[in-house]
This record gives structure tokens, C-alpha cells and sequence, in this order.
């Protein structure tokens, strides 16, 4: 039977690790514990929770930046910066669902540990460029901390950078300091109808490339655009293209009609969202809904360049094809492609990472029952030099594997 | 400054190495003379000077790496240089180390508009990488005032930002991936034309690294369509709280400029002096605030911007009606270090950020200061997001000034951090702040950033002296004490 640690401020966390170490008695960290299934299962005998450590610490809108306890949940901070009319750019994606949690329940310190980033990604960062600093407890049960309140700042090593993505395999964090933003006043998307996924992912670039400032570009096949919750979306019967446009009032109207008229060319159909059912629309891709009811499936996220998103997803459909149908939308202009297949013991890791060795890239393995993340690597497998490097940088924190152990690979 | 000490052993076997290394870089790209490593004695932070053991000058990421396995197997210190424009004395050479400069890896390998990137060489200057797709309109976004002659991999070991960062971030925000070498000698490649990292982000790890993790060999960058327009706006304030509050506003009401520089009644003045900018003189603080974007939006944001001022009671205003104007709005701040070059023998540029809320106070401690030292000084600010550039003014030929400046300076960066802000915004550690680390971070935190560096380079050979104030070998940073005890904390809620 696993214990829960629930500590309630930083001195006892750095206390249990501090005894997990001297024990070595690996730990599961958890937030909400809404993200267990992603990542590799841990094998623990202990869980530290760290959802006590709660509550906005500090929020100066005209500085931009907010702090908080590791285990505030993301919706808090949402309703506290929407307040203000700001935002996280960065537009955290709540996994919850996908894995059969809650909604609404996912902590910062649990986005920031993943470092999950929404559609947003391709022009207001990740949210690796939105972390500024934190306190935390590493391995070794020492607490500790990097980074600072402002913006700018080049001091030490950008352990914020390290630690976004790090899955808790580093250090428990307790508080974190984050860059906030404005929200945009309007937001409009442009929906073009019926374009080939080629066509579409040339389109997004043609957008992107375009100084219109796009803030999310996402093609859709028709079976998962007649999904979606948004009724022109659903009603177009075809695939659609998103192209997404924020900002002031008048300057969202003339870019959203200035890329129509550059699209134009392309013959598609095409229909406009406002801000509603903008957001709505955005929501849904960001938190994955399309693969949200049917569990059965396993969902692969893959980050390749923009341009070959098309042809991975060719490759992997063919490939694919004598297990069942599979489906998949695009995000990021093409770079980032959710596929989903019926589940199967490998969940196809060898063709899903063989798509991807020709351009470069990387897939994890999100959603797959626990049998089959133990018995395939969850994230991309690194070359020895830097899968030895990796090692190194986690035993410089955790000496003696404690945090997390086996979650983002059986050696770390 | 105190640099380690230099190694006899290796000291004595400089033709040896020499020799050795020429085996790798054949011909001229080994250097022994004294007279031709006299260059590269000191970076951009020139009150400090050391003659390398040797300079190479590979060209070759190959090469690289042999040199590398050469100096880990030998145990040869060595420092990673670009264009050496660093202001922190990070390309400050060792006696007894091999100076790696990037120079000849000054090509830029692909453009790829459709995934906007592009991948060069580490020394292929920033405006370098602009200048090479800007023919398509686009351009690459971190501008260091020093664009034209610092290099992207400087750029990268630095995390170089520049006046357009508030926007459009810095260096780690605009980088897709590296290729780099590490002290072993083994290449690794970290990212690419995708986003995110696999694994642990060392790519954002290595970016502000200083040198001290791997040498660079080649840079990702993303790059984006110029705006279609421009413009700014001038503005003058009777005090500096009144400027700073202006800027605050701005923010607050939701309008993120490309640009947002204030200048003090110094800084102004010189700059007016130098360039004839038509600068307001009888204004404590200038701002410069630069929207960019569609025409549309650029007039309705300076609308905005405008009633802000007015509400902050700017006394002075100018928005610019043509490019031309922009170009002179910006002409007296892009010349502002050079300006009070002219009214000072020397000047010492300093690099804190602070939360911009702090700035009347700190502006006011440094004019005491100033009186202190009897030293002038000078402030250009990056004001959008607390970055400041305090310039010294001092005489190095006058005894004692270079000492009286530098303690005014770490005076100021005292305070900075005293006021929750940091030692450096943008130009690094290096040496030049490397004994200041302990007013940010105390013991703990310092050594687990070496243990990191352990990670990297358990020797201490890549660019050792530089961010850490004391050296610690790696195995006793990575002894753990441990205490057994009970399971903690009995009291609390556990299910
Ligand atoms: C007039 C002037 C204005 C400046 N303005 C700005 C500004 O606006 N913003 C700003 O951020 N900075 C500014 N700087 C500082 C400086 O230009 C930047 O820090 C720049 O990035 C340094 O680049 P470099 O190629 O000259 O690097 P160098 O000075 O050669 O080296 C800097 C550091 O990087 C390491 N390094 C260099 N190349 C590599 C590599 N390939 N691999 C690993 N490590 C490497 C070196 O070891 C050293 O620690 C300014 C400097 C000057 C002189």
C-alpha cells in the first residue's frame, strides 16, 4: 500500500524528501494527480502531494508576473488574471479528461513540470518561456532556488528551462513565479473548408509566414471537424483549416480579412469565428477533445517541422491501416500532429517513431493503458551521448532516484 | 578579480600543445606568437586583460570536437569565443587555457522560409542571419545594440536580448536547436526545426550558459515576418516617477509595444549633444515607445499610448509621421553609449533588472551614490521590462577611478537585487559579476547549479572562473549526507 504525504508548506516537503532520501523510498509527486497516466508509470512506494502548497502569492498586473504555490490550480490563476483582462499566453491545456479526470483540476506546478502549451505555442511560446523562477526541494532534500520575478534576467544557469519538461524526475517544486500577459481584446478565425491535408499545412505556412501575427493555425479532417462542439466547425461536412487572430479590435478585423484575401487563391470555402466561438474551438484542440470519449485508443503526440506534418501523417496512416482506422488533427501549422490508433501492445511505437526519423522531431506516447508505457519508451529515445548526459543532469539533482523514478525513461 | 591560478605544468608545455593542436587545425589556424594573441587578450569588458595560452581557430565541427577530447585527455583549461563583445569578461582568456575562437564557422547553412527558420554557424554575426532573409521580409527578432558584430552562438551562451524583446523575447525564445560539442569531445544535437524539446530541455539550459556546458557548432533560430509598419512615439516627463508610471500604464492597459526605452536627463542630454536627435532637454525622463504592426492597428495603439501620456502628464510629445522620423526618435538611443562615451574618458556599463515599480526609488539611491563616489552617471533603461543600463562615468587614467567605479556599480547591483531584481539582465555573469552571485543565491542554491556543471564537465576545464564565485571539486558536491529518521511529519493528513 502506498502512503500519501501530504506536506503543507515548503519545510516539510524538503523534510519528506530529505527522509525519502536518507530511505532512498522512491516518491510519486503529484498536483492534482490529474496527469498520472501520462509519462512512464512510476513505481513507488510513497506519494507526495503537493497540492497543500496552494494559493496565489503575489499578482502585480502592470509588472506582468504572478506567483504562486506549486499546487494552485491552473483554473484559480485563470480566474485571478482574467480579473485583470491577462492571460497565460502559453494557454495550458487541461489533460484531465483525456485521461479520464476531472476537468479544471490540473495544477500550475503540474503545466510547468510538463511544460504543456496550447495552440498558442507558435507565437507566444511554451511554457518553458513563460517560467521565471521557482523555490523547490531537490532529490538530495534540499531546498533551493533559481530564476527570479522579472522578465530579464541571465543570472545562473535557466534552470526554469530545465525543470519545465522535467515530468517531477528533478525536484519537487513549491513556488513558482511565472510572466503573465494581456488577453487580447478580440480574436477572430478564419476557417477555410475542404482542403486537402498537403494543401492545408502549405496554407498554414503561406499564414505563418505572413506578418499577420497568427496565433494558432490547425487543420482538422472532416470525421473530427463534425466532432467539435462549435456548430460552423460541425456543420461544414469537410476538413477545415483554422487560422487564428488576436489583438485589437480593428487591427483583428483587417488581418483576419487580409489573410482571406491572400488565401484566396486556394478556392476553399471559408466562414469566420468571433471571440466566442473562437474560444471555444481553441479549447477543444488544446485539450485534445476530439480523443477525449473514445479511452479505448492510444494517442500519440508528435513535434516534427511544420512542413512535414503531412507527409508523417501519410506515411503513418498507410502504415497503420491493417490495425483499424486511425484518426489525427494538426496543431502549430502542422508541427504538432495528435494520432490516435486502437490501442495495441506496442501502440505502434516503432512505425509512429520510424515516421518521424527522416525529418527529426520527436513523439511521446500520451495516452496508452500502463502495460504499454512500461514496455515502450513514452518520449523519444535519445542517442547515447545525450541519453548519458541526461543521466548525469538527473543524478546532479536526485542522486539516488527518487523523484519520479522510470518516469520519462527507465533510467531517469 | 582574482582568476584561478594558473597552471605551471601546462604553462610549460605550450610549444607541445601548440604543436599537438596543429595536428587537429593545420596551418594558420593555430596561434602561439605573442604579438598575434595580443587580440584577443580581452572581450567587450576591457579593463580586463590575459594573454591565452595558445588561440585555435577550428573550422570544423570535427575539429572541434578533437580539440576538445585533446584538452579534456591532457587536462587543458579552454574558452569558447565569438566576436568577444561580451560586457561580463565571458571570452576573458586564461593563461594556461586554450582560446577556441568560432570565427571561421561564420556560414549560414539553410534557410527554410516555409518552417521560418534558419541554421548557421555559430559565428555568423546576428544582423548576419537578418541580412541573409531579409530579402523575403523577414528578419530575426533579439537586436543586442552590438548586432552587427556579435556572433549567434555569443548570442546564444549569453541569452542576448536587445530593444525589441519585450515583444518578441530573447534569444532562448527564438531558438529551435543546437548542435554542440562537449568537453568530452562528443557532438550532441538538441532540438531542430521542431518545437519543444525531447527529454530535458538542455537547449534551454545551455542558452545563458556562458560557455561553461558545451561549445556551440551550430544554431536553429526561428525567424518572422518584419511588421508592416512602424512607429513611435517621444515622450518627455518632468520626473522619472511620473515616466516609470506612464510605462506602467501602458502595460496595464493591455498594450505590449515592439519597443519601450527611457532615457534619464543625463543620458538625454549626451545623446542630444552627439546626434541632434530633437530630444527634449528640460525633461527628467524620455521614453521611446515603438508599436509595430498593421497600419490600422499601429494608429490606434498610438491613439492609446497618447492619452496614456497625457493622463502621466508627459510634457513633451512627437509621434513619428515617417520612417525617417522613427530612424531619429531611435537615433539618440542607439547612440547613447557612445554619446556619453564623449563626455567621459571611460564609462562603465552596468546590467540590472528590477521590477519597474522600484525604478524612482532606485534612480534616487543611485544619485546618492554618485554623489558618494563623486562619479557621474547616466541611466538608459529598457524600460518595458526593468532592464537598466547605468553607465559610469569615470577617468581610468585618474588612480583609484577604475576601483571607485567598479564599486559604484556592484553598489548598484546591490541594490538591485535588494529591491527583487537581479545582478544581470542580459550580458551574463561572467567574471565581472562572478563575486556578486551570493547577494541572489546562497550556498545551497550555487551548488546545485555546479552540480549541474559537474554534469557537463566534471573537470572544470570549459571556461572555469566565469558565473561561480568558488570552485568546488565535483565529488564533493555530489556527496549527499543523510540522516535516517523516521517518516516525517507524523501529524499530517496522509490516506
Ligand atoms: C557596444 C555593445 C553593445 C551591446 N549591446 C547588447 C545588447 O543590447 N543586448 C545584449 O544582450 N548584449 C549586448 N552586448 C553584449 C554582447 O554583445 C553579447 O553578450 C553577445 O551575445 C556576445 O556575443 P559574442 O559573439 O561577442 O560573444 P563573446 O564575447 O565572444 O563570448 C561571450 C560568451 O559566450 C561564450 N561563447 C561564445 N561563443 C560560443 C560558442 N560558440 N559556444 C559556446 N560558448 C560560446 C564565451 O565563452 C563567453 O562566455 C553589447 C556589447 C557591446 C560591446
Amino acid at each position: 500500500m502506498t502512503t500519501v504525504l501530504r506536506p503543507e508548506t515548503p519545510a516539510q516537503v524538503a523534510e519528506a524528501v530529505a527522509w525519502a532520501a536518507a530511505d532512498e523510498a522512491p516518491l510519486e509527486l503529484v498536483g492534482a494527480a490529474t496527469k498520472r497516466g501520462l509519462g512512464r508509470p512510476v513505481q513507488a512506494g510513497h506519494t507526495l502531494d503537493l497540492s497543500a502548497l496552494y494559493g496565489i502569492t503575489l499578482y502585480e498586473p502592470e509588472e506582468l508576473v504572478l506567483s504562486a504555490g506549486a499546487g494552485t490550480p491552473l483554473a484559480e490563476i485563470e480566474t485571478a488574471l482574467a480579473g485583470k483582462q491577462q492571460q497565460l499566453a502559453f494557454e495550458p491545456p487541461d489533460l484531465g479528461p483525456l485521461f479520464g479526470a476531472p476537468a479544471g483540476k490540473g495544477t500550475i506546478g503540474g503545466a510547468l513540470a510538463c511544460n504543456l502549451s496550447g495552440p498558442r505555442r507558435i507565437k507566444a511560446g511554451g511554457a518553458r518561456d513563460h517560467f521565471l523562477g521557482f523555490k523547490a526541494v531537490s532529490g538530495r532534500g534540499e531546498a533551493f532556488k533559481a530564476g527570479s520575478r522579472v522578465v530579464k534576467n541571465v543570472t545562473g544557469y535557466d534552470l526554469c528551462k530545465l525543470l519545465a519538461g522535467s515530468y517531477g524526475t528533478l525536484v519537487a517544486l513549491t513556488d513558482v513565479t511565472i510572466k503573465v500577459l494581456p488577453a487580447p481584446e478580440k480574436t477572430r478565425t478564419l476557417l477555410l473548408v475542404g482542403l486537402a491535408d498537403a494543401v492545408a499545412v502549405r496554407a498554414m505556412s503561406r499564414a505563418l509566414q505572413s506578418s499577420h501575427e497568427v496565433s494558432g493555425a490547425a487543420h482538422l479532417p472532416a470525421a473530427l471537424a463534425a466532432a467539435l462542439p462549435v456548430e460552423l466547425v460541425a456543420r461544414a461536412g469537410d476538413a477545415v483549416t483554422a487560422i487564428r487572430v488576436e489583438g485589437p479590435g480593428p487591427s483583428v478585423e483587417f488581418r483576419c480579412a487580409a489573410l482571406r484575401r491572400e488565401l484566396a487563391d486556394l478556392g476553399a470555402a471559408t466562414e469566420e469565428l468571433h471571440s466566442h466561438n473562437s474560444a471555444l474551438f481553441w479549447r477543444g484542440l488544446r485539450d485534445v477533445a476530439p480523443f477525449v470519449a473514445d479511452r479505448q485508443t492510444a494517442v500519440w503526440r508528435l513535434s516534427v517541422p511544420p512542413m512535414a506534418g503531412a507527409q508523417v501523417v501519410t506515411t503513418l496512416v498507410a502504415a497503420l491501416d491493417v490495425l483499424g482506422k486511425s484518426q489525427y488533427f494538426y496543431d502549430w501549422g502542422g508541427g504538432l500532429i495528435w494520432f490516435a490508433l486502437p490501442a495495441t501492445a506496442d501502440a505502434a511505437a516503432e512505425t509512429v517513431r520510424g515516421a518521424i526519423a527522416a525529418c527529426g522531431g520527436h513523439a511521446t506516447l500520451v495516452r496508452a493503458p500502463d502495460e504499454t508505457r512500461v514496455a515502450v519508451p513514452v518520449f523519444q529515445p535519445q542517442p547515447e551521448p545525450l541519453a548519458l548526459l541526461s543521466r548525469r543532469v538527473k543524478e546532479s539533482f536526485d542522486p539516488r532516484r527518487i523523484l519520479n523514478p522510470g518516469r520519462l525513461s527507465a533510467a531517469i | 578579480m582574482r582568476m584561478p591560478e594558473p597552471d605551471r605544468d601546462v604553462l610549460a608545455r605550450r610549444a607541445q600543445i601548440a604543436e599537438d593542436l596543429r595536428r587537429i587545425v593545420p596551418g594558420e589556424g593555430v596561434i602561439v606568437d605573442a604579438d598575434e594573441r595580443r587580440p584577443y587578450e580581452s572581450d567587450g569588458l576591457t579593463a580586463y586583460r590575459q594573454s591565452p595560452l595558445v588561440v585555435v581557430l577550428p573550422s570544423t565541427t570535427e575539429q572541434v570536437s578533437q580539440v576538445l577530447r585533446y584538452c579534456h585527455e591532457n587536462g587543458v583549461k579552454v574558452v569558447p569565443r565569438g566576436s568577444g563583445t561580451s560586457l561580463s569578461g565571458g571570452a576573458l582568456p586564461l593563461a594556461d587555457g586554450v582560446l577556441l575562437g568560432l570565427g571561421k564557422f561564420n556560414r549560414i547553412l539553410e534557410i527554410d522560409f516555409e518552417n521560418r527558420c534558419v541554421v548557421a554557424q555559430p559565428g555568423v554575426t546576428n544582423l548576419g542571419i537578418t541580412n541573409a532573409v531579409q530579402h523575403e521580409g523577414f528578419y530575426y527578432a533579439p537586436d543586442p545594440s552590438s548586432q552587427i558584430a556579435c556572433s549567434i552562438g555569443g548570442n546564444v551562451a549569453e541569452n542576448s536580448g536587445g530593444v525589441h524583446c519585450l515583444k518578441y523575447g530573447l534569444t532562448t525564445n527564438n531558438l529551435l536547436g543546437l548542435e554542440m560539442v562537449l568537453v568530452t569531445g562528443e557532438v550532441i544535437r538538441l532540438g531542430g526545426k521542431h518545437l519543444d524539446a525531447e527529454g530535458y530541455d538542455l537547449l534551454g539550459l545551455m542558452t545563458g550558459s556562458e560557455g561553461l556546458l558545451g561549445v556551440v557548432t551550430e544554431v536553429t533560430v526561428r525567424i518572422l515576418k518584419k511588421p508592416e509598419t512602424a512607429r513611435a512615439l517621444l515622450l518627455g516627463f518632468p520626473t522619472n516617477e511620473s515616466a516609470g508610471d506612464c510605462v506602467a500604464a501602458i502595460i496595464a492597459a493591455g498594450i505590449i509595444p515592439g519597443g519601450m526605452e527611457m532615457m534619464d536627463r543625463p543620458a538625454i542630454h549626451a545623446a542630444e549633444a552627439f546626434v541632434h536627435a530633437g530630444y527634449p532637454l528640460d525633461v527628467e525622463g524620455l521614453l521611446i515607445v515603438e508599436l509595430d504592426g498593421p497600419q490600422v492597428e499601429v494608429d490606434h495603439l498610438i491613439e492609446r499610448v497618447e492619452a496614456i501620456a497625457d493622463a502621466h502628464g508627459a510634457v513633451a510629445k512627437q509621434v513619428s509621421q515617417s520612417e525617417e522620423e522613427r530612424q531619429k526618435f531611435w537615433a539618440g538611443r542607439k547612440a547613447a553609449f557612445p554619446a556619453v562615451g564623449r563626455i567621459s574618458p571611460d564609462y562603465y556599463c552596468m546590467d540590472g533588472t528590477i521590477p519597474r515599480s522600484q525604478l524612482p526609488l532606485v534612480l534616487k539611491r543611485m544619485g546618492e551614490m554618485s554623489a558618494h563616489y563623486g562619479l557621474g552617471v547616466a541611466n538608459v533603461f529598457h524600460a518595458g521590462d526593468g532592464n537598466l543600463h547605468p553607465l559610469i562615468l569615470y577617468d581610468a587614467n585618474k588612480p583609484d577611478e577604475l576601483e571607485k567605479a567598479e564599486a559604484f556599480g556592484a553598489d548598484i547591483l546591490k541594490l538591485c537585487v535588494a529591491v527583487g531584481g537581479v545582478l544581470t539582465g542580459e550580458h551574463g555573469v561572467g567574471v565581472e559579476k562572478r563575486d556578486l552571485m551570493h547577494e541572489m543565491f546562497d550556498e545551497i542554491d550555487l551548488k546545485q547549479q555546479q552540480r549541474i556543471k559537474c554534469a557537463f564537465d566534471a573537470g572544470g576545464l570549459l571556461n572555469p572562473g566565469k558565473m561561480f564565485p568558488q570552485l568546488h571539486r565535483c565529488a564533493e558536491l555530489g556527496r549527499l549526507h543523510v540522516h535516517h529518521g523516521q517518516l516525517p511529519f507524523p501529524d499530517l493528513p496522509r490516506f
